[in-house]
């Protein structure tokens, strides 16, 4: 995964790039697998991977790239970014250190097997209406899609 | 050459905006469908002016296949440029002959005798069968049904084994002379064209059957190419397209040649002048075709093939315009002679070059994936349009 | 070497688990290279009978040189392959030119991991089986875009772009039509279901008819729309507008030549094989052999019948059904035989025809070792599966040979808004009777 995550942002050719991002979803598909949840990694797999990847290497392909290959890859302003980087990483060392007590140490007490039913009966119980309003805004964004792209209603 | 960018969009609704007001940058296309192409039935160069997936216009690039068959038919005699007539339309080459010897023939004032008459309605009757049939099979292969040309092909051969026995050529067949028929019919041949009028009825039922009501199939022709009846009469577009727009207009009827006046036989009409029922005109005209030869190999007449014409054939000065229902169209032929034994002009009128002229305006506002189902439905051959 | 053995044996010893559900290492990769070896295999007979039986369509006959009867022509065309000029387009991207079919390629062989030939003859039996299958089978979209790209020519881009809209979009249908299947698969004592291929060829099992026909027509409803949907996620007619000849923008393969091309061709029928398989396993029934529930009257044929396990059912139509598989090769050995005796008599045929004579002889073989108890008790469910699955490729290649082709804006209209609101509505009724069944007859 790691892997990936470097080549996405160090490859000229944005194709290249998109590629490597779909490496390192499929490389999140796995971690999730390890974690016990083959629910999410099947959905990742399907939507992340086969979806929204395919959405991207779309606009990549159809955009022309010989514009962005001459465009330089890294910025000129490197030493904010480090920075940057560094306070990033500083915060997540610090939560990991001192916050070891919210993170589960062991698998939950939940059978593997049970875990697609275990997802549907939370998502369509306790937070049946945050579903409702992503799909909303899911909807939302087609149709301002559409409205954007038509020429004539 | 028609320009796409100054004609005026046609008599229908679908209004292509020239200039869109999206932020989103649509460029127009201009490709090329090369001479080249599996789907094109010759070689046509079509120019297509594309919005995206719309069709703005087209121009048609024609030429690819001419021989200059008008301006040797000035350096031949008439009788010695009977076989160039059959090279034009190489599919229905028994039309193209029998348009030529009856032109021929008005401007000798002579009349080939009624058994010629008979055995050349049956050869042109079979000959606008075959037409159709190549013309089914290349046209469904074009949308994608990939049996219907075979089906079409193994019944054509049938037909032109007749031809074979009857002149040697399954092709090209210079069937006809000035005057008549140079060879009698063959032992058996009426027989053989009952027998095949048999065979054949229960496959128009077949083809018909792949095709008529398969909902992809109707599909992709309904809707497709719409000509209006006064457009086809205002570009001169003749045969089954005009007559799927709706107007009755058939030279067997109208102007009738070679006693096509003792048939009986009916004129299939369309409605909407669309591709569908191209199709649908096509189809019927084969049954009404196995019907003329039906009446006709009943009522072969006994008597001479070929009436006195003279050996050197030496036309009274003159011009004369003979025109044919050919299977794709008005088939005309001007011959201007001079009095000697060589033509001084033969303008051949073919039914695909005028037709062709209609491909634009049918196009327009249409997919590029319609273009070629347009193209198939014109039933244009290329050696016609170039000659 | 004593612990080798040990682990070998100890899978055979296990009951009812897949290798990989047993953990098995050396089973597993046993069974894979079996699958592998029999997709391959499955895959070259498909390229022979596609061309014969469209031929036999056309009135034509096909191959006949190579082989007796254009049996060795998928051989020759394989070697063709193998040995044609390696072309890679000027300006394009040798890696991402290497790297599409070999995408394509892994998504088309991966999806096999979970297909169940029987209750424990797969690879692993994961408890999301189908969302795997789903999942994987729409990666092969990405190896068809960067195709198109990757050939650095206008045309087959846009054909790629075309082709991989059109696979999106018919995944939806797709997926609506198996989540229908695996609504009834709850229907259980328990009330839950199951994605896992196993559990649902076990759930048809307990319920004792094939989804096809229950609740009909809800169940036959969502078959055809995945049916139609599965043909049009592969590319086949009549939705191959993307890779159709006579059309304007060429396929996304157009650059692709000689064993490239092969591999995106291989990856196309097994496509073509998995999809297929998805829908044997959720509606029909999977391994289960016709009338899974009915036995007939319970009979005892010496030393043949009743099979060794105690377990399996006695009755009389088991017996008829499970002759099937012997009879069906004896049957195709007899083919070969009635073909033989119509072969040609000139000497220029002979070795043709001792081939044939030897094909049938070989498939007579093994139509007789089919009916041997041992053997005969086993093989029913590959067999059973194997069968259906053959009638939807024979179903493809009709449809190939028979309609026309769609046009794009005419498949995308199919795919949105025909199958997409029959599966909603599908969807829809089919958990309300559930519902209702499960409120009423409890």
């Amino acid at each position: 995964m790691l892997i990936g995550g470097v080549l996405v942002i160090t490859r000229k050719n944005a194709v290249h790039s998109a590629l490597a991002l779909i490496v390192t979803l499929l490389a999140q598909a796995a971690i999730y697998l390890m974690l016990y949840a083959p629910f999410v990694a099947g959905v990742q797999i399907i939507l992340y991977a086969g979806g929204i990847m395919v959405l991207f290497l779309f606009v990549i392909m159809l955009v022309s790239i010989e514009r962005t290959e001459k465009e330089r890859q890294f910025n000129k302003q490197w030493l904010v970014g480090i920075v940057a980087a560094g306070a990033l990483g500083g915060l997540f060392i610090t939560v990991y250190s001192k916050g070891q007590s919210i993170f589960p140490d062991r698998a939950l007490p939940i059978a593997e097997a049970q875990n697609t039913q275990v997802v549907g009966t939370m998502l369509y119980g306790q937070y049946m209406f945050a579903f409702e309003i992503a799909s909303l805004l899911l909807l939302v964004a087609i149709i301002g899609a559409v409205v954007m792209a038509k020429k004539r209603i | 050459m028609t320009d796409p960018n100054t004609l005026s969009p046609p008599s229908l609704e679908t209004h292509v905006a020239a200039h869109d007001d999206t932020f989103l940058d649509t460029n127009e296309l201009v490709i090329n469908m090369g001479p080249q192409h599996p789907a094109t039935h010759g070689v046509l160069r079509v120019i297509l002016r594309l919005d995206g997936e719309k069709v703005l216009g087209l121009e048609c690039v024609i030429g690819y296949l001419h021989r200059g068959v008008e301006k040797i038919a000035e350096n031949r005699t008439y009788t010695m440029f009977n076989p160039y007539v059959d090279r034009m339309d190489y599919v229905a080459a028994v039309s193209n002959g029998l348009g030529y010897c009856e032109a021929v023939e008005k401007l000798l004032s002579v009349e080939a005798p009624p058994r010629a008459q008979y055995v050349r309605v049956i050869l042109t009757e079979l000959n606008r069968i075959t037409s159709h049939q190549l013309w089914l099979g290349t046209h469904a292969l074009d949308i994608g049904a990939i049996t219907p040309l075979f089906y079409t092909f193994r019944d054509r051969e049938e037909v032109l084994k007749i031809f074979e026995k009857y002149c040697g050529a399954r092709l090209t067949t210079h069937a006809f002379r000035i005057g008549g028929l140079q060879y009698e019919t063959y032992n058996g041949f009426e027989q053989e064209v009952k027998n095949f009028l048999n065979f054949f009825r229960p496959k128009i039922d077949e083809y018909e059957e792949l095709l008529t009501t398969n909902r992809i199939w109707v599909e992709r022709t309904r809707k497709v190419g719409v000509i209006s009846g006064e457009d086809c009469i205002a570009l001169g577009v003749t045969g089954p397209v005009l007559r799927a727009s709706g107007v009755k207009w058939d030279i067997r009827k109208a102007q009738p040649y070679a006693n096509y006046k003792n048939f009986d036989f009916e004129i299939p009409t369309g409605q909407n002048g669309d591709t569908y029922d191209r199709y649908l005109v096509r189809m019927a005209e084969m049954r009404q075709s196995v019907r003329i030869i039906q009446q006709a190999v009943e009522g072969i007449p006994e008597g001479p093939i070929m009436a006195k014409v003279p050996k050197v054939m030496k036309p009274p000065v003159g011009e004369v315009y003979h025109s044919i229902e050919a299977p794709k169209g008005e088939l005309g032929y001007f011959i201007v002679s001079d009095g000697s034994t060589q033509p001084y002009r033969v303008r051949v009128r073919p039914p695909s070059f005028v037709n062709l002229q209609a491909l634009d305006m049918m196009c327009r506002g249409q997919l590029v994936a319609d273009v070629i189902a347009v193209i198939g439905t014109l039933d244009i051959v290329l050696g016609e349009v170039d000659r | 070497m004593g612990q080798i053995i040990q682990y070998i044996q100890s899978y055979l010893r296990t009951k009812d688990l897949t290798p990989g559900a047993a953990g098995n290492v050396f089973w597993a990769l046993v069974y894979i290279m079996l699958v592998f070896a029999g997709l391959s295999v499955a895959v070259i007979a498909m390229n022979w009978l596609e061309r014969k039986i469209l031929a036999h369509m056309q009135v034509r006959l096909g191959p006949m040189r190579v082989g007796p009867h254009g049996l060795l022509q998928p051989i020759a065309d394989a070697l063709k392959l193998l040995l044609k000029e390696d072309i890679i387009p000027a300006e394009a991207d040798a890696l991402v030119f290497w790297v599409a079919p070999f995408i394509v390629v892994l998504a088309a062989f991966t999806v096999f991991v979970v297909v169940p030939f029987g209750p424990t003859h797969a690879i692993t039996d994961m408890n999301i089986g189908i969302l795997f299958m789903l999942g994987v089978s729409s990666l092969s979209v990405l190896g068809i875009v960067t195709a198109g790209w990757a050939s650095n020519s206008h045309y087959p881009l846009i054909g790629a772009l075309r082709s991989s809209a059109q696979m999106v979009s018919y995944e939806v249908a797709m997926g609506l039509a198996v989540v229908s299947a695996i609504l009834m698969t709850s229907l259980n004592a328990e009330g839950t279901g199951t994605l896992s291929m196993i559990g649902i060829v076990q759930a048809q099992q307990a319920q004792a008819e094939w989804f096809i026909f229950k609740f009909f027509p809800l169940g036959l409803v969502a078959f055809a729309i995945f049916a139609i949907a599965m043909v049009a996620e592969t590319n086949r007619a009549p939705f191959d507008l993307p890779e159709a000849e006579s059309e304007l923008t060429a396929g996304f393969h157009t650059e692709y030549s000689g064993f490239r091309w092969s591999l995106f061709f291989l990856a196309e029928y097994s496509a073509m094989i998995a999809v297929s398989s998805i829908a044997v396993t959720l509606w029909l029934g999977g391994w289960l052999r016709p009338f899974p529930a009915l036995h007939g009257p319970s009979i005892t044929i010496a030393h043949v019948w009743p099979p060794a396990d105690p377990t399996a059912p006695t009755g009389a139509l088991d017996f008829v059904l499970a002759l099937f598989p012997g009879l069906t090769f004896l049957f195709l050995a007899g083919m070969c035989f009635y073909s033989t005796v119509r072969m040609p008599k000139h000497p220029f045929f002979r070795i043709q025809t001792i081939g044939l004579a030897g094909f049938g002889a070989a498939l007579a073989l093994i139509g007789l070792i089919l009916f041997w108890p041992p053997v005969r008790d086993r093989v029913g469910d590959i067999y059973w599966f194997s069968a259906k699955v053959a009638a939807f490729m024979y179903l493809y290649i009709w449809y190939r040979g028979t309609f026309p082709r769609y046009r794009f804006d005419q498949l995308m209209k199919v795919g949105w808004k025909i199958l997409l609101p029959i599966g909603l509505g599908v969807l829809i009724l089919t958990a309300t009777v559930a519902l209702l069944q499960t409120i009423w007859h409890l």
